[in-house]
Order: C-alpha cells, then structure tokens, then sequence
C-alpha cells in the first residue's frame, strides 16, 4: 500500500518509528497530487513549498528523538472557506478571488500547532452552497471513484483530497450535509461535531446558527484525532461551547451491547434509492448482532425540514454576504456612485446559486414576508429540534442514510436547483437541531459507487457516535 | 405564483444585484418553484411554537475587558481595492 492511501495513525507509527520521514510523506502526497489532480480537481491553492518546509520541521524534532503528536507530520487539505494567514481563501468565489487573509481560522491554527502539513485549499461550491461543488467560481471537481461523477458538496473538494490520496485528511464544513453528504459519495468518514463544539473563528460565514466545522478522515480512529486537534471554546468566538473536550481516542471501544439505536422511518420513504435503503438496514442488523437494541421511530417533522432550512440558511447568508460589497476587501467593479459599484461588483463576482440564495433570503426577510416565511421557519426548526430531544429521552443514537442516492453524474442536476436542494434531505435536520452526525461507508452499490450511512447523537455526545461508528468498522 | 417581475426586481434592488434581461425568466421561474415548495410549512399550525435561532442554548457571553493588541493597520488595508493615506477609498457618497 502506497503512503499517500494509509491512514493519519498508520503513518504515525511508521514516523515514530523511523520507518519515513515527514519529508518523504510529504513529497509522496505531492507526487500523488501531481499524477492525479489535473483529473479530480480537488485544490484551488497548494501549497507545496510551505508543506515541505512543515515536514522539515517535523523530521528535526524526531531525530532529536522528541516526541511528536497524532498529527504532526501528517499531510491534510483545508477546505477553502476556512482563513488561512498569507495563503489565498477564495471560498471558490470570484468575489475573493484574490484575498490573502490577514489572520488564521481557530480550527486551522490548531492544525498548524499540531505541525500538520497543509497539502493545500480544497475546492468548494461558492461560499459552501451546493451538494456537488459545480457551484464553485473556478472548476467542478472530480469524484475520484468515478471521474464522470460530483464528489458532493459543498466539501467536495476536502473529501475527493481524501479518497483520492491527495491528502490523509481534510477539514470540511458542514451547514447542512457539506461533511457528510461528499463523504458519503466518496466512500469516506465525514463527521459534522455539535454546534459549538469546533470554533467557527475564521470560517467564512455562510449562515451562522448551522455551519460547523469538521473532519473528513479514512477511518474512524483518524476522525477521533482530528476531532482532538479542533475542539474547545474560543474567545474568538462567542457561540463555542464551554463544555469539556473529552480525549475523543477514548471512545474508540468496539463495543455497542446494550446501545439503543432508532431508525426513523420518515428517512425510508419513496425517494430512497432501494440500494441504499438496504445497506443501512443492514447496518442496523450488524449492530444488532453486536448487542445493540434497534427501535424503529418517528421524527414527525422531516419532511418540513427541506422547506425550513432552505429559508434559514439564505436569510442568513442573504446577511452575511451583506459585507461583499467591494469596499474593503474582495473585488470591486467601478461604477458612477457607490450603490452603482456595489451592484456592479456583487452582480459580475457572485455566482448563479449564491444570488439565488441572497434573493430567497433577502425575499423571506423583508417587510410583509418576514412572518410567513422566515418566522414560520424558525418556529418549525423548534418542533424539528423537539423530534430529535423526544426521540433521544430513550435512545442512544439515531441511524439513517447519509443520502437519498450515490453520487449524480456531473451536470445531472444543474439545472434544478430544487432537485439538488433535495439532496440535503437526510443531514439538514441534524444541522437544524445543532446535533452530531457521521457519514461512515457501508459498502458500494452494483455499479461499484459508495454508499454511506448517518449515525446521529445527542448533542455534545460525539462519543457515543465515535464508539459505534468504530464498532462498525471493527466488525467488517 | 408566489413572486411577481416587480417583487423580483425589488428585492434585487434590496440584494444590490442586477438581473439581466435575458436571465429574469429564469430567475422568476426557479424562485417561485423554490417559494412554492415552502409553502408546505403553512400547513403546520405554529401558534404556540416558540422559534428557534440558535440550536443550543445559549446566554450572554463575556470575556474580561482588556485591551490585546488587534490587527496592524496595513495589514487591515491589505486586500482593499482601493486605499488612500491609510483608509479604504471609494466612489462618492454625497452629491456637492
């Protein structure tokens, strides 16, 4: 097996044990990125130079014979919503095209201080709206289980890194599947944390009360150290939570006796590819035969969840995006007056999706619409969020597919944005209820493409996701 | 139809976006295919649901008031599109 296909705790062993150096890794991901990346397309930046000079610094503390963390030395994308100092952050948006940031996202920084080495910025659909990364300003990027298909999205770019041995790991973003959906499609581990558990300092804000950041891994066990390495309470941040960071490796216990997991039966209904409707509920039987409890459940309000986000989240973009307006950074497009060059810079820079979202959510936010439009969503996301906290007075988890499908053929769905909207229909619920949620493979459909299924948490219970999720993967 | 060619252009104006002759169609087309699939929201009664802005509960949250130092003047101008003795130049505001 070549490095660039190992996982982050296989290479740390054969680092610490002298086997390769960091040096070597690093030049072997880049030999993979260059064999490969002009057919996937997963970066926008690399970010070769400073990657070796990483390594480098990695391989003189361990032949001084230091210790060196899980991490450390280990070559990983970034999705490129997510600051990073002096390097380009396009978020895949013409608008910031050429914005280098002054200033590090919390989550990266804790990369940087592990002495990760960062492969590069991965591509996404512009500002992390979408479900296939077709939306991203620069170039769609390729599923490296088959070219002819979207890795997913919005961290398509993170996840194809990852699947296709263009990085060990990545950090993705997750508004309302943009983790778990492209990891599902690529045959990966996607873990969207609680709401507040990863610092959102320096990830471009896309709408404030769902995004979070998180990791996209090989495995389970990778998940849990990437997990170590980003959670905690920021000052910089005044919706991270306080509540303690548990050692996440702790959790990793094949061992799931007496666990009690729902399945919802509003999440296998018409519309579920039968394929995958099977897998996942042969999923359930595997944890069954390992001594969990299954209970079939009912999360009434699922199918308002599409309706109810997809009001939320523009009418939060529609604000955040308020600040692209050609003044201080970003690009500008010169017009007579200032109203002028602000229309002018936002109408050529943002794409199709991002305008559509602004204008659904500047449409639900104002005078005359704010009631039954926005309001009523945010009354809704309260009865959707009273489904999980119900559901859970019992259980452990809930356990559902990732998707309603495998990954789509490029440019299948472009031009019904309704359609791709419907993509979301299994992850949204756990954004709007600031839950945990995994995307762990389970096995490949008849035409070889994978298949994922969701374990969903209590909130700030990512253990418990992490302990059955590896019991899983234990039993295979 | 949910949205009308005026709603569409008020709101572009509020959105300070400009949409083309050729692609309003479109866009009238795609909005109200996406506010006519919200509407099944109407059909839940709400009267007595609180909303919901922020999944987890959260309070005021303080930190000591202290000054740190914050970001290097440069280096906030770094990306402006246009700058001038130290602030972010733009077209004018005011008729004179």
């Amino acid at each position: 097996m070549a490095l660039y296909e190992k996982t982050a705790h296989e290479l740390h062993e054969l680092l610490t044990a002298k086997k390769i150096s960091a040096a070597e890794l690093t030049a072997n991901i880049f030999s993979r990125v260059d064999e490969v990346e002009n057919k996937i397309g997963a970066y926008l930046t690399l970010t070769r130079d400073a990657a070796e000079a990483q390594a480098k610094i990695v391989d003189e503390k361990i032949s001084r014979g230091e210790k060196i963390s899980a991490l450390e030395g280990i070559p990983c994308a970034v999705k490129d919503n997510i600051c990073t100092k002096g390097i380009r952050t396009t978020c895949a948006s013409k608008i910031l095209e050429n914005f280098v940031p002054p200033y590090d996202a919390t989550a990266y920084q804790k990369l940087l201080a592990q002495n990760c080495v960062i492969v590069g910025k991965a591509n996404l659909d512009e500002f992390a709206m979408g479900s296939s990364t077709e939306n991203s300003g620069f170039h769609t990027t390729h599923n490296p289980r088959d070219l002819e298909r979207v890795p997913g999205g919005s961290s398509g770019g993170s996840t194809a890194a990852v699947a296709g041995g263009e990085a060990i790991f990545a950090l993705g973003s997750d508004t309302g599947g943009s983790i778990r959906q492209p990891a599902s499609f690529c045959g990966v581990v996607g873990f969207k944390p609680t709401y507040g558990r990863v610092s959102r300092y320096g990830l471009v804000a896309f709408a404030s009360s769902l995004d979070q950041i998180g990791p996209i891994t090989r495995d389970v066990t990778d998940c849990a150290l990437v997990l170590n390495a980003i959670c905690g309470l920021d000052e910089m941040d005044s919706t991270s939570t306080a509540a303690t960071v548990p050692d996440f490796t702790k959790s990793l216990v094949a061992d799931v006796k007496g666990l009690k997991i729902g399945l919802p039966k509003e999440y296998f209904v018409k519309g579920i590819d039968p394929e995958i409707e099977s897998a996942v509920k042969n999923v359930a039987k595997k944890f069954e035969s390992l001594g969990a409890e299954i209970f079939e459940i009912s999360l009434p309000h699922t199918e308002y969840a599409i309706a109810t986000y997809y009001l939320i989240a523009p009418a939060e973009a529609a604000t955040n995006l308020e600040r692209y307006d050609g003044v201080s950074y970003g690009a500008r497009v010169d017009g007579a007056d200032v109203v002028e060059m602000m229309t002018n810079t936002r109408t050529e820079k943002f794409g199709e999706e991002v305008k559509r979202r602004i204008m659904i959510g500047n449409y639900a936010l104002s005078a005359g619409y704010y009631d039954a439009y926005y309001l009523k969503a945010l009354k809704v996301r309260t009865l959707i969020q009273k489904d999980f906290t119900d559901a859970f007075e019992k259980l452990d988890l809930i356990l559902t597919p990732t998707t309603p499908n495998v990954a789509f053929k490029i440019g299948e769905m472009v031009s019904d944005p309704l359609k791709m909207y419907l993509q979301d229909i299994c992850t949204v619920p756990v954004n709007l209820a600031g839950l945990p949620g995994i995307s762990v493979p389970c096995g490949v459909n008849k035409n070889n493409l994978p298949m994922g299924f969701q374990l969903i948490g209590k909130a700030l219970d990512e253990e418990t996701i992490l302990r059955a999720a590896f019991a899983y993967e234990t039993a295979l | 139809m949910k949205i009308s060619e005026q709603d569409i252009k008020t709101v572009a104006t509020l959105s300070r976006l400009r949409i083309r002759a050729e692609e309003e169609a479109d866009v009238l087309f795609q909005l109200n295919k996406i506010l006519t699939y919200v509407e099944n929201l109407q059909t839940l009664d709400t009267s007595n649901v609180e909303p919901t802005t922020y999944a987890l509960p959260m309070q005021n949250v303080f930190r000591a008031d202290k000054v740190k130092p914050s970001l290097d003047r440069d280096l906030a101008l770094s990306n402006a599109p246009l700058k001038e003795d130290g602030y972010f130049k733009v077209p004018r505001v005011l008729e004179v």
